[in-house]
């Protein structure tokens, strides 16, 4: 048989196997829909050039196989061709880049009405510090924490008094609110990712990074992480539960604040221990 | 031999270009090359075994021996790949298999086969074997420099294994060797295992330094007449380019390298901000894990074009001498392959771009890597339009050219996916990411020098490949390898991420299970069917048909030397004079399908070549 045939096999396969494939995204659960289609419109551009070019590839090695004597074309270049696919080229990646940057641009740009979270990582797990009634998050330092103050908040922010704190790896969100999540390590690299959100951030010691969404589905969500951190990378997992608002208002009234953590450790010597320490 | 040379390797004198010109070159005289303004170099021939296979300066040897590390390398990186998919396919199946050998494996088959692989094979091996041969001179410029070069690789490697054997064993911090975590207790390997690692690059770097200079300065000075350099094959060309990027982008490695191992020994904090581990405050404070990454990157991404560049190069001469046509728009090739160069050290955090950098970054590195998506899509017109209304050879040369062609085209589109910043958050470290680099520098690479194999065996031992073995070792080859990774592409579009030693019952990946397993026995029968090939050089060294003087019917310097395989100073009394570019196949007019290099225009006056 022709090797050409071979060829020609496995794009039909590729493409069958596009078509039939099982494996394709999770439903989407957050407002991150267009990232979907930027990859869909890179998708449908990009395979149609593959199997384009394959096949261009296949007719010739079909048609052109060597024979003795046969003619060949004596062209070394051909500047109008070279100039066509280069401008056509061209006019394809400006296509697949401006609707990618529009959708990075809103990707960086947080709404001001976004709720701030605050996660955490440690190898290996999370957790979440979310602000208290008075919208702000306390300033905070790793050099503070301590089984007392396991954020590291620092004890003379009054932000930080109602700070709301979840020392467990389950996060509950609410429906339709945009939310910035802010990423903080306290040891290495970590990434907060929820397949079904399509976003994702790296978490590095020394600095707050970010990124937002909005979750549209009500429903449990398992946390990822995407940047490797070590042996339990892999197991470094946590849940995200997707409220209605009631749920969600329910879930975090349970909630302890950082004061009444602080309430909570009744032996006065005891805290003026930490104020010791972490001035 | 070595006395014939010094004979006539006696220094003539030295003429200026203007006293020649006016004596010698006249109009009328279509033949006409002007004469050599340098006497010949002076070449140390070895005496005994030592100075003849060991601490040879011939580069035809030391390509050799760095081809034959490298390929030792490579086998080990096979291996644990292999030990890899098994953990992946079938969990517990390895009984040794834990987390931490999991990510050894992972970051020393990701290094090895990155750097000590396909960079010392193609630049190290084909580089030094083909450069002088193919420019027409009689070693490289440095010939003792250059057998250091390869005697630091071998140490480089030497400690790198070592790595294996120390306690803690090699490091597991992933390839790119992120810090903190890769200095850090939580990854397996951070003591000795990762100072091991960073003294083996800072040793590769140095010693690739001592070739790479070799590499450049013998292609600017060292061409013989009538070499110009748009007459270079492309080869040549790949070569050069990615050993000036190499020069450029390996110094990046080296001071990260350096930083690191501060960091580690010294407890200095270059990456290393403020960390509290396992509740206690560790000894930094104030340094940037970020800074690592941009210098990382700032060598990793060239890094990549250092393996593509040469493959490019060589897969053009591959497909234009067994297309038995001209590389169609030779100069935009050349073009081509100096501006992805280039461009290759704007673009490279976007590796980058859910680091946490600055995100503004994002919008000028998405651009910049798309650009270079024109240059890379020319190079890959240009090749296929080569095949058109061409005299294709289809034998295991050309199949492993179109089987480049495929897998590059596949991982090239795959990377236009992970360029634009906004389709790469949900992609980035899935196994979208896996699939894509191993289609586009795994794969494709190796399919060029699989074909690369094959086409320049015969010069180097003077006998032949078996073709039938060698068409079943390309069928195994490519279509299990683009079984392994073109559905692995979806196992990214689930989200899947990468470097997890083991799934559990994770939602997304309950209907992964059945694919893995279907990926690791592909990677086994691809791993395995590379013994047909290592069989097929082995037997071949002695039993295979005898090549002869160019086989192929080429047109480069490489197949005209006066023995083959060709002996140390590569070329008989007299240095070739190259009148024409490597690609005049099937000229009309012409009696052959081809004309060599060194054909002056008076042997074949009926041929209508286009002046090059």
């Amino acid at each position: 048989m022709h090797p050409g045939f071979i060829f020609l096999a496995v794009i039909v396969g590729s493409v069958l196997f596009h078509i039939f494939t099982p494996w394709w995204w999770t439903d989407i659960a957050s407002n991150w829909g267009a990232m979907d289609d930027t990859i869909n419109l890179t998708f449908w551009i990009g395979g149609g050039v593959f199997i384009l070019v394959c096949l261009f590839m296949v007719y010739c090695i079909l048609k052109f196989s060597y024979k003795e004597g046969r003619k060949v074309e004596y062209k070394p270049e051909d500047h109008k061709l070279e100039k066509i696919l280069t401008i056509a080229t061209t006019i394809g990646v400006i296509a697949l880049l401006a609707p990618g940057l529009i959708v990075y641009n809103n990707y960086i740009n947080v709404p001001k009405n976004a709720l701030h979270v605050e996660v955490m990582a440690w190898q290996w797990g999370w957790q979440y510090r979310l602000p208290g009634e008075d919208g702000k998050l306390g300033t905070a330092q790793v050099i503070k924490i301590s089984d007392e103050n396991p954020f590291g908040i620092n004890l003379d922010d009054p932000y930080g008094k109602d700070d709301i704190l979840i020392q467990s790896d389950e996060l509950h969100l609410k429906t339709n609110r945009p939310v910035k999540i802010l990423l903080k390590s306290i040891d290495v690299l970590h990434n907060f990712y929820v397949p079904q959100f399509r976003s994702k951030m790296d978490a590095i010691p020394g600095i707050v990074t970010y990124y937002w969404f909005e979750p549209n589905k009500v429903g449990e969500y398992e946390v990822l992480c995407a940047e490797y951190c070590g042996v339990g990378h892999y197991a470094m997992r946590a849940t995200v539960i997707v409220d209605s608002d009631e749920n969600y208002e329910n879930w975090i009234n349970e909630q302890e604040t950082f004061s009444s953590l602080i309430a909570k450790q009744n032996n006065k010597l005891e805290i003026t221990r930490i104020a010791k320490n972490n001035n | 031999m070595s006395d014939e040379y010094n004979k006539q390797n006696t220094p003539i004198e030295a003429q200026s270009s203007e006293t020649m010109s006016g004596s010698s070159g006249s109009t009328t005289d279509i033949d006409y090359v002007r004469p050599a303004e340098l006497p010949e170099q002076d070449l140390y021939h070895g005496h005994s075994f030592i100075t003849k296979w060991i601490f040879c300066q011939d580069a035809k040897v030391i390509g050799i021996q760095y081809f034959l590390t490298a390929v030792f390398t490579g086998i080990v990186g096979l291996i644990l790949s292999w030990l890899m998919r098994l953990q992946l396919g079938f969990p517990d199946l390895v009984p040794f298999m834990t987390a931490e050998h999991y990510y050894q494996f992972v970051t020393m088959h990701g290094m090895i086969m990155v750097v000590y692989f396909l960079t010392a094979l193609f630049l190290g091996g084909f580089g030094n074997y083909l450069i002088p041969l193919m420019v027409g001179a009689r070693d490289m410029v440095f010939p003792y420099v250059n057998m250091v070069s390869f005697w630091m690789f071998f140490i480089a490697v030497c400690v790198l294994m070592a790595s294996f054997f120390v306690p803690g064993g090699p490091t597991g911090a992933g390839w790119t060797l992120y810090p903190p975590q890769a200095i850090l207790p939580g990854s397996p390997g951070s003591g000795m295992g990762i100072v091991l690692m960073l003294i083996s690059l800072s040793l590769f770097v140095i010693g690739f330094t001592m070739g790479g200079l070799n590499y450049l300065i013998t292609i600017l000075q060292a061409r013989t007449r009538g070499m110009t350099l748009m007459r270079m094959p492309l080869t040549i060309w790949g070569i050069f380019t990615a050993t000036a990027l190499a020069m450029l982008a390996f110094p990046a490695l080296l001071v990260s390298c350096i930083m690191m191992t501060l960091d580690k020994l010294l407890e200095t904090s270059f990456f290393m901000p403020a960390i509290v581990q396992a509740g206690e405050v560790l000894d930094y404070g104030g340094g940037s894990p970020v800074l690592f990454q941009h210098l990382f990157w700032f060598f990793g991404h060239p890094e990549v074009y250092i393996v593509a560049l040469p493959a490019f190069g060589i897969v053009s001469d591959l497909i234009s001498v067994h297309a038995r046509k001209n590389i169609f728009g030779y100069r935009m090739m050349v073009w081509a392959i100096v501006g992805i160069g280039a461009l290759s050290f704007f673009v490279w955090a976007h590796h980058m771009y859910v680091s946490g950098m600055n995100p503004w970054f994002g919008f000028f590195f998405a651009t910049t890597t798309l650009i270079i998506a024109v240059p890379t899509a020319l190079k890959v017109y240009n090749w296929i339009i080569t095949l058109f209304r061409a005299n294709i050879r289809m034998n295991t040369v050309m199949l492993f050219c179109l089987g480049f062609i495929v897998t590059f085209v596949n991982g090239g589109i795959t990377g236009i996916f992970l360029g634009n910043v906004a389709v790469d958050i949900p992609l980035s470290d899935t196994y979208f990411v896996i699939a894509h680099f191993h289609m586009v520098m795994g794969i494709a690479p190796l399919m060029v020098i699989m074909g690369a194999v094959y086409h320049w065996f015969p010069l180097v031992t003077g006998r032949m490949l078996s073709e039938k073995l060698g068409k079943w070792h390309f069928w195994f080859t490519f279509l299990g390898a683009y079984s392994i990774y073109f559905p692995m592409h979806y196992l990214g579009f689930i989200g899947v991420p990468r470097r997890y030693f083991e799934m559990y019952d994770s939602p997304y990946v309950t209907s992964a299970t059945g694919m893995n397993e279907f990926i690791t026995v592909a990677a086994l029968i691809v791993g395995a069917s590379q013994f047909i090939f290592i069989y097929n050089i082995v037997t071949s060294l002695r039993l295979g048909k005898p090549a002869g003087k160019n086989p192929w019917k080429a047109n480069s310097l490489e197949w005209l030397t006066s023995e083959v395989p060709p002996v140390h100073g590569n070329f008989g009394e007299k240095l070739p004079v190259v009148h024409r570019w490597p690609y005049d196949f099937n000229v009309p007019g012409a009696k052959e399908d081809y004309i060599t290099q060194t054909t002056p225009p008076s042997e074949v006056i009926n041929a209508e070549v286009e002046k090059t």
